[in-house]
């Protein structure tokens, strides 16, 4: 029989909000107001954590109250490795700041079996002034650590980090990767029973995440029990052996990790490689055109989350033309993670440019070549413009979305080089090198 | 690690306050976090500064010599005999460490705001860091007292035997108005302000500028319910040899105990909502 490691039992978190008092157009009531504004204060700060019986009532639609979390429940067995999922708000932060008992349930309890540690942020409580060495033990020890454990795994934390010659330097003279990678470090040798982990994968170069990433499915494997939110769907699908689907501050999914990453990105939830509008209505666009699918592909046509460095991409969308006086040209911009914008593309058909497009169903692909773009997550805008700068019958932002992979089986720009390779785009150059030995070098 | 006891630590998280009281098993499983929290304090305290831990010298002596200077020879404040410097030193090195450690402690939680919302350990060893941090300085500053009383040749007696709890009772001052302030401070900043004068004020209720006995009779028994006053007078009995006033120590002492209890209470009972209302 496995054993339960944490049993969360209807569980609610409210919170209120903040609501913009009245504000006064004299001068009398504003006297007034300011007269009796400590014991407004107290009352506004008193109520931030206080909730009438009223206020928790099931259909009590208060303004100034936001259910962050409403009756939650859900046990993890021992082992298991759940993967958190949704979009932004839906309370994924929450419910794992309730667990790691930082903040109170308003509703219900939590029962927890076994030593928990979270990491909801890298390098909590880092102090600049002390050096890297102090630093390993102080964050050590918050994350739940003992001095002795610190000891034991002192040497592995430093090799695991990179930072061994700067270990005696005040950590406020640390690049903010050299601070990172010292941070996760620490993080990366923790053994708890449980362990807690937030977005965490987020920071760092991709040559970092991917050790770390590596290091979390170790510890999966070891058979502890990890809570874990992530928007990165792969890392998601890679680590975790079920998933659990948030949206609005309630279960909505909870099933094995690989259908729940999909509910989740089929529902139109999160950014997803592929998207449609099977009802024109709903369609973004107007009465000359209207959006009816984007997707990422890969060179067989299959839809790419995923897509390799080294191969093309198409980017494409269909649309529904419905009307005969547009000139309509297609449009895509790529951003990365960092928000830089990469490029953008508008169709190449020099025809289009300035002929309108008759009525039908319209399918237009872009090809994005290999060895372009950099590693990382790519955000697509989708875009329907005209001749007229201000006419876009289409616009969406951040419509669909890939991660470009670069599996380091040689052939990509790397080559064999696993360290550092920043910027926007990758190309594949060509190089030349001309050689000249010592002796046949112009003399001097 | 292997040769740690595979014990099984239950905890339960559910809604609504309670009364209970501190978890002692916990706070020892947090003993090494405490230890390196005390020990990050002292050695940030003075970072970056040229005459580094002298400052734990020179703030005391500094007021030392002003009062010395004010009360003693302009106001002429009567002192039962004892050379004024002398008399304002003893008095002076607990009350730094007192006020410095209270105001510490009372801001513990604000400062850590950042560190609160990202992680859980028990809360209280915010306020209960500055307490131990202080005592460095404190312990530094004993040599003005050491070098004042050699000064003028006290001779030691068998009062000083009272020193040692003293010394905790200086601790536990500051520590249990730490703990309300704290809790208080990070649901209302107003704590911060009214800090600076409260600290400023209170060096004027307790008999650090003047003695005890110079307060009317009628008033003696409230004003002995001033832990300050408790903790003062000790001192200058335990080192000055003079006679010990138990009806100045005693009520004082069951005040702070009563503070202390009553600190810890509340802090528990709000732990809980700091984050909710930082």
């Amino acid at each position: 029989m496995t054993k339960k490691a944490i049993t969360v039992d209807n569980l609610s978190k409210v919170y209120r909000i903040g609501l913009k008092g009245a504000t006064n157009d004299s001068f009398g009531r504003a006297m007034i107001d300011f007269a009796r504004s400590p014991f407004s204060n107290y009352r506004k700060y008193r109520s931030l954590y206080r909730f009438s019986e009223d206020e928790l009532a099931g259909n009590y639609v208060g303004e100034d109250i936001l259910w962050a979390l409403k009756n939650v429940s859900f046990d993890v067995d021992q082992g298991d490795v759940v993967g958190i999922v949704g979009v932004n708000g839906a309370g994924k932060s929450t419910l794992l700041k309730v667990i790691s008992n930082i903040t109170p349930p308003t509703i219900g309890s939590i029962t927890i079996r076994g030593r928990v540690s979270s990491l909801l942020e890298v390098g909590t409580g880092f102090h600049p002034e002390l050096t890297g060495r102090e630093n390993v033990y102080l964050n050590g020890t918050i994350l739940g650590m003992r001095k002795k454990e610190v000891d034991f795994k002192f040497d592995e934390i430093v090799d695991f980090s990179g930072v061994e010659k700067f270990l005696d330097t005040p950590v406020k003279r640390y690049s903010m990767g050299m601070r990172v990678r010292l941070a996760f470090a620490v993080a990366a040798h923790l053994e708890p029973e449980i362990l807690i982990i937030d977005e965490v994968l987020a920071v760092g170069d991709a040559e970092f995440q991917k050790k770390c990433l590596s290091k979390m499915e170790d510890v999966g494997k070891e058979g502890r029990t990890v809570l874990f939110v992530s928007h990165n769907m792969a890392a998601v699908t890679r680590l975790c052996s079920r998933g659990i689907l948030l949206s609005g501050g309630s279960i909505i999914g909870d099933s094995d990790a690989h259908s729940i990453v999909s509910t989740y990105l089929t529902s139109g939830m999160g950014t997803a490689a592929s998207r449609e509008w099977p009802d024109s209505a709903d369609a973004p666009g107007d009465d000359a055109v209207r959006l009816r699918s984007i997707r990422v592909i890969d060179t067989d046509g299959a839809v790419a989350e995923g897509a390799d460095i080294r191969k093309p991409v198409g980017l494409v969308m269909e649309y529904d033309v419905l009307s005969d006086d547009q000139v309509l040209l297609p449009y895509f911009s790529l951003t990365n993670d960092e928000g830089v914008l990469v490029f953008s593309t508008i169709d190449q058909d020099i025809q289009w440019h300035t002929e309108p497009r008759r009525p039908g169903r319209y399918t237009s692909t872009a090809w994005v070549p290999g060895n372009l773009l950099s590693e990382g997550m790519v955000y697509v805008l989708v875009a329907m413009r005209t001749p007229h700068r201000k006419y876009r019958p289409i616009q969406l932002g951040d419509a669909i979305a890939f991660n470009v992979i670069d599996k380091m089986e040689g052939e990509s720009a790397r080559g064999s080089w696993v360290g550092r390779l920043s910027g926007a785009v990758r190309p594949k150059l060509d190089w030349t090198t001309e050689y000249k030995s010592a002796e046949d070098a112009p003399g001097d | 690690m292997k040769d740690v006891a595979p014990e099984e630590v239950v905890t339960t998280i559910s809604a609504g306050n309670s009364w209970a009281f501190f978890d002692f098993a916990e706070l020892r499983r947090y003993r090494d976090l405490f230890y390196f929290l005390v020990w990050r304090d002292i050695k940030v305290l003075y970072a970056q500064t040229i005459l580094g831990f002298s400052w734990a010298i020179l703030n005391p002596l500094v007021q030392i010599v002003v009062f010395s200077v004010i009360f003693g020879r302009v106001a002429r404040i009567d002192t039962d005999g004892i050379p004024y410097v002398l008399f304002s030193t003893v008095a002076i090195i607990p009350w730094t460490y007192m006020s410095e450690a209270m105001t510490a402690a009372s801001q513990s939680l604000v400062q850590g705001k950042q560190v609160l919302g990202k992680i859980y350990f028990p809360r209280v060893l915010f306020p209960l860091t500055p307490i131990l941090a202080k005592l460095v300085d404190f312990s530094i500053s004993l040599v003005i007292l050491v070098v004042v009383m050699t000064y003028y040749q006290v001779t030691l007696t068998w009062n000083l035997l009272l020193l040692p709890p003293l010394i905790l009772a200086m601790m536990l001052v500051p520590t249990g108005i730490g703990m309300w302030l704290a809790a208080l401070a990070i649901r209302y900043r107003d704590v911060k302000f009214a800090m600076s004068f409260f600290i400023k004020l209170l060096i004027y209720t307790a008999p650090i500028l003047y003695t005890a006995s110079a307060i009317p009779e009628q008033y003696r028994f409230w004003y002995s319910f001033n832990p300050l006053v408790a903790v003062i007078e000790g001192f200058r009995a335990s080192l000055l040899g003079t006679p010990i006033e138990w009806q100045f120590i005693v009520p004082g002492l069951i005040t702070s105990v009563l503070v202390f209890l009553s600190g810890a209470i509340y802090f528990r009972r709000m732990e809980k909502v700091f984050v909710d209302v930082i």
